[in-house]
């Protein structure tokens, strides 16, 4: 084997992401799904590691959803992205950090597609001046949140309270990671391992304490897809995805499953209750409960000690309980539907076909 | 049960260990070239005769190595080659149609 040339292969797989300064951009919908992720991801960042994130009142959607669902065209997503883009030059940041996979994809899109096309950057910029008199400069790095949280991965361990380890049998707990398509499908060199050995998930489970699982599905869509799921009449092709990775990761026994995208952790998390519901199966090591699914900040949270209500596990349809109980991360089942300031929130009800609390 | 407006599609997932690929190993044998095919499906959309009778070399590779039937695919192709010209990976896929119809005689015959 030649050392150097083995290394500079490798270095495809290699992503530089800056220390510090970060400009950061919300997600649409993951504040509706899982709606602590970000806030923790803030309350992490800022508060237990302390850098310099900065966030402006002034965001918007960056367009992507109604771009992949095809309903409006790339210029008017290339302008939206641009104002995005010139808020971020006003707040004097120069290091971009969407929350969205798809807003990640959106945004290296763009720049690429300027890149390859220098004459359609100078029309977005025109087209932006002409919209709202702003004017930006294209950010030095691009990353998603995730890959921060990767970066201090090991930091997070070492200030951790908890590990993902079965406290009784002090086993590593099995995790699936599943990683968002947008993330390294579209341009592999701009995530941490590329398409092929994406390892941004990976690294925080390893450096946390559980073991990854591989099975034939994984890297196979959460059955999301856009069209898939916004077009009622092809939701059935939605649901099959997800069924299609549940069925091949069931015979590796998973604990939980970690994702880093806003809509890979809502269908399969939500699908599987429809799973439930229309075939009258779940799975998972305990029978009638399900896999608990997680976002990445969710994950940090529990490990840092957070409460977990407080990181909003109770907005997850498969119970998070077991799971929780089996790590030994203690929790007050009384006050699940209590939010901020001890408010009930109201205890939604119930389905009979999967066990919930 | 509850009806969400929606069902899910039947799986199309085969366990290779369990399916009979015995054919797919015979082409292989005589053209090995059909092992680069990566299924983009120019041989299927410039195909005459897919819009009239199923036919489609994609489909038909794809089935090969599923271990399915594909002689009704067969039936409709004419043999006029265009998927040929087009293959991006250079394979004959004229002559894997004949070689598949050469060995389906032979085993009628024997």
């Amino acid at each position: 084997m030649i050392y150097e040339g083995k290394q500079k292969i490798w270095a495809d797989y290699q992503k530089e992401i800056p220390e510090d300064h970060w400009y950061f951009v919300r997600s649409c919908i993951r504040q509706n799904f899982f709606p602590a992720s970000e806030k923790y991801f803030t309350e992490i960042t800022k508060n237990v590691l302390g850098k310099d994130i900065y966030e402006s009142p002034h965001h918007t959607t960056c367009g992507g959803i109604a771009y992949h669902c095809d309903t409006i065209p790339q210029e008017t997503v290339m302008t939206i992205v641009a104002r995005q883009f010139a808020l971020m030059t006003e707040a004097g940041y120069e290091n971009y950090a969407a929350s969205c996979i798809t807003s990640f994809g959106n945004y290296i899109e763009t720049l690429e597609t300027w890149h390859e096309f220098p004459e359609l950057e100078a029309k977005i910029r025109e087209m932006l001046w002409k919209a709202c008199r702003r004017e930006f400069q294209k950010p030095k790095y691009v990353a998603h949140s995730s890959d921060l949280i990767y970066k201090f991965r090991n930091e997070i361990a070492s200030r951790a309270r908890f590990r993902l380890v079965n406290k009784e049998t002090g086993e590593p707990l099995r995790v699936v990671e599943h990683i968002g398509c947008h993330y390294n499908k579209m341009f592999p060199s701009k995530g941490v391992g590329g398409a092929e050995y994406p390892y941004v998930l990976c690294g925080m489970i390893e450096s946390w304490g559980g073991q990854i699982i591989d099975y034939p599905e994984r890297r196979h869509c959460c059955g999301y897809g856009f069209r898939q799921y916004h077009v009622q009449a092809n939701r059935g092709y939605s649901f099959s995805n997800t069924h299609k990775k549940f069925e091949s990761m069931e015979p590796y026994k998973p604990d939980m499953i970690i994702t880093n995208c806003p809509g890979c952790p809502y269908f399969l998390d939500r699908w599987q209750y429809v799973t439930a519901e229309t075939e009258g199966k779940t799975y998972g090591d305990k029978p009638g409960f399900g896999i608990p699914v997680f976002t990445y900040e969710e994950v940090a949270g529990l490990v840092l000690g957070y409460n977990p209500w407080d990181l909003g596990l109770q907005m997850h349809q498969i119970a998070v309980e077991p799971l929780l109980d089996k790590i030994g991360i203690p929790y007050d089942p009384a006050s699940k539907y209590l939010g901020v300031n001890k408010k009930d929130l109201g205890k939604p009800v119930l389905p009979g076909c999967i066990t919930c609390f | 049960m509850t009806d969400f407006g929606f069902t899910r599609a039947k799986s199309s997932t085969v366990n290779l260990d369990e399916v009979d690929t015995s054919l797919y190993r015979k082409i292989v044998q005589v053209e090995p070239d059909v092992r680069r095919c990566m299924e983009c499906g120019s041989c299927s959309a410039v195909c005459t005769a897919a819009p009239l009778s199923g036919m489609s070399v994609r489909k038909v590779i794809h089935a090969l190595e599923r271990g399915t039937d594909i002689t009704a695919m067969l039936s409709g192709c004419m043999l006029c080659g265009k998927c040929t010209m087009v293959c991006p990976r250079g394979i004959n896929t004229r002559h894997l149609i004949l070689s598949l119809e050469r060995y389906y005689k032979k085993e009628g015959e024997a």
